[in-house]
């Protein structure tokens, strides 16, 4: 009790080297579907540039984290932060549903596994990335055009086929529309929920690859959930992992991958072929 | 001093098997800028996983690594995990004996990637890229090609290339010479001398320290002093300086 005590007045001593604060706080958040916890006192720090990953096993929680980070649900009880301008000291899950809309649009970009949750398989997949455009007010249809086209290049989309609705393109294709679509406004945070899960090998290393390169060239700031390990040790800094709704181990990717301590980690890093 | 390493223990805690593998114990050292320290022993005695610990691949059991970085003096063993990425991006560099290939990325980005993180044009960075490249021997037909399908020698050609592409205060060196050939071998003695008299801080593990002649200071011995047949290291670390 003495030793814990004293290492975390040790703790709280320490100079700090990174400065600014972080792009993203959110704490304590508890969630309950009935009698199912889902999420249980779980707090998330980004800083901007960074990449947090979020592992765990289905059912976890991560997947119900990212729909409260995106607004689409709101907890039970916590607070969530985002440092930027207009919004920087509301806790935004107490946002109106208008509000909510405006952020999302303006400021986060999200990338679900299914992409039929993001996209309108129907509409040409240069309307769906001009549709967000549309809805920050941009009304000028050649200025709409050439921005979704930019944006769709820029996720390495192949623009002959700008036009194409997304029920006639390939899984990677989707999800390079989905892209283009979250970052046409050059989101603050970029969710990315299970980005690469099903599709086949060669197509999953070219979008892990433009997903690097976005972020080495834009700066956004993601959180990647997924359960493969190994596009989370390719995409992020740090990783957060997570059990029955609660963070059990978290701290640098290397770190956890290679010394977990948590006896859950032990076995989810020995389960990867 | 750059870095003063104080009782610094590291195990690990396998809960499989609920028990305990012991690493190295109490371990005290220091490093001044321009010096190059090598960590000696047998194998299995703990090297690789000194250098991973002061890199927070691994996390320490107990103890302390001061590291005077140009932000202040911080705990390599406690700093927060945004400060280690930060020093990391900065000012610590750690060259493995192994190249981890991206599927689908050439050798010359993989060797630019730190510079275009660090916020050099493409151009500039990939020009630097080629010259690394071509300081350690990879033939030019490769630079364009993908990693994954090279021999042993030529990924850790790409490896090198690339760890050592910025500059840096602090080099932890995890058998770097291992499988490069003699030419290659005398590039990475050549660029280590350069470093050296740059001021930057090494700390080496070597299988052939001839690898690194003239360029090591002192050197550490870690000794394991049990039996070896537990198949397990838990030892009564000593540490013994030579001048």
């Amino acid at each position: 009790m003495l030793a814990t005590s004293v290492s975390n007045a040790l703790t709280l001593e320490l100079p700090r080297l990174v400065k600014h604060t972080p792009l993203l706080t959110a704490t304590n958040i508890n969630k309950t579907y009935g009698q199912v916890i889902a999420l249980e006192n779980v707090n998330v720090e980004l800083y901007p540039r960074e990449v947090l990953g979020i592992v765990g096993e289905s059912g976890s929680g991560k997947s119900t984290l990212l729909r409260m980070l995106n607004l689409e649900e709101s907890p039970d009880s916590g607070t969530y932060h985002l440092e930027i301008p207009a919004f920087q000291d509301q806790n935004l899950f107490d946002l109106s549903r208008f509000e909510r809309r405006q952020l999302r649009v303006k400021h986060i970009g999200i990338v679900y596994q299914n992409p039929h949750l993001g996209l309108r398989m129907r509409n040409s997949s240069s309307g769906n990335v001009a549709e967000r455009l549309v809805i920050a007010g941009e009304r000028n249809f050649s200025k709409l055009r050439a921005a979704a086209k930019r944006s769709l290049e820029v996720s390495e989309f192949p623009i002959s086929r700008m036009d194409d609705p997304p029920k006639v393109l390939s899984g990677g294709m989707q999800q390079r529309v989905q892209l283009a679509k979250a970052i046409a406004l050059k989101p603050a945070l970029l969710l990315l929920d299970e980005p690469t899960t099903g599709l086949d090998v060669s197509v999953q290393a070219l979008v892990l690859d433009t997903l690097r390169r976005l972020q080495r060239d834009l700066g956004i700031a993601m959180l990647v959930v997924s359960h493969d390990l190994g596009v989370i040790r390719t995409l992020s800094d740090r990783v957060m992992v997570m059990r029955h709704g609660r963070v059990v181990e978290q701290g640098l990717t290397d770190q956890v991958l290679e010394d977990p301590q948590h006896p859950y980690t032990q076995q989810l890093v020995h389960a990867k072929l | 001093m750059i870095l003063e390493v104080n009782n610094l223990s590291k195990h690990f805690y396998l809960h499989q098997l609920e028990r305990e593998v012991h690493a190295f114990s109490n371990l005290n050292f220091s490093i001044r800028s321009g010096e190059v320290l090598l960590v000696a022993g047998a194998n299995g005695v703990g090297k690789s996983t000194l250098l991973r610990t002061l890199y927070r691949s691994y996390k320490a059991s107990a103890g302390h690594a001061w590291y005077a970085s140009l932000h202040g003096a911080i705990d390599l063993v406690r700093a927060a995990d945004v400060d280690m990425s930060l020093l990391r991006q900065e000012e610590l560099g750690f060259v493995t004996q192994f190249l981890r290939p991206r599927p689908r990325v050439s050798a010359v980005e993989l060797v630019a990637e730190p510079l275009l993180f660090a916020g050099f044009e493409t151009r500039q960075a990939e020009q630097r890229a080629y010259a690394a490249l071509e300081m350690f021997g990879l033939k030019p037909e490769l630079w364009q090609a993908y990693p994954t399908t090279f021999s042993g020698g030529e990924q850790q050609k790409v490896n090198l290339a690339r760890a050592l592409i910025q500059p840096r205060r602090l080099l932890l060196l995890d058998e770097p010479t291992a499988s490069l050939d003699v030419t290659a071998r005398a590039a990475l003695r050549e660029r280590l001398s350069q470093l050296k008299n740059d001021g930057v801080a090494m700390i080496a593990v070597l299988h052939h320290p001839e690898d690194a002649a003239g360029l090591i200071d002192r050197e550490i011995v870690l000794h394991s002093d049990l039996p070896q047949d537990t198949g397990f290291l838990e030892p009564e670390q000593e540490v013994a300086y030579v001048a």
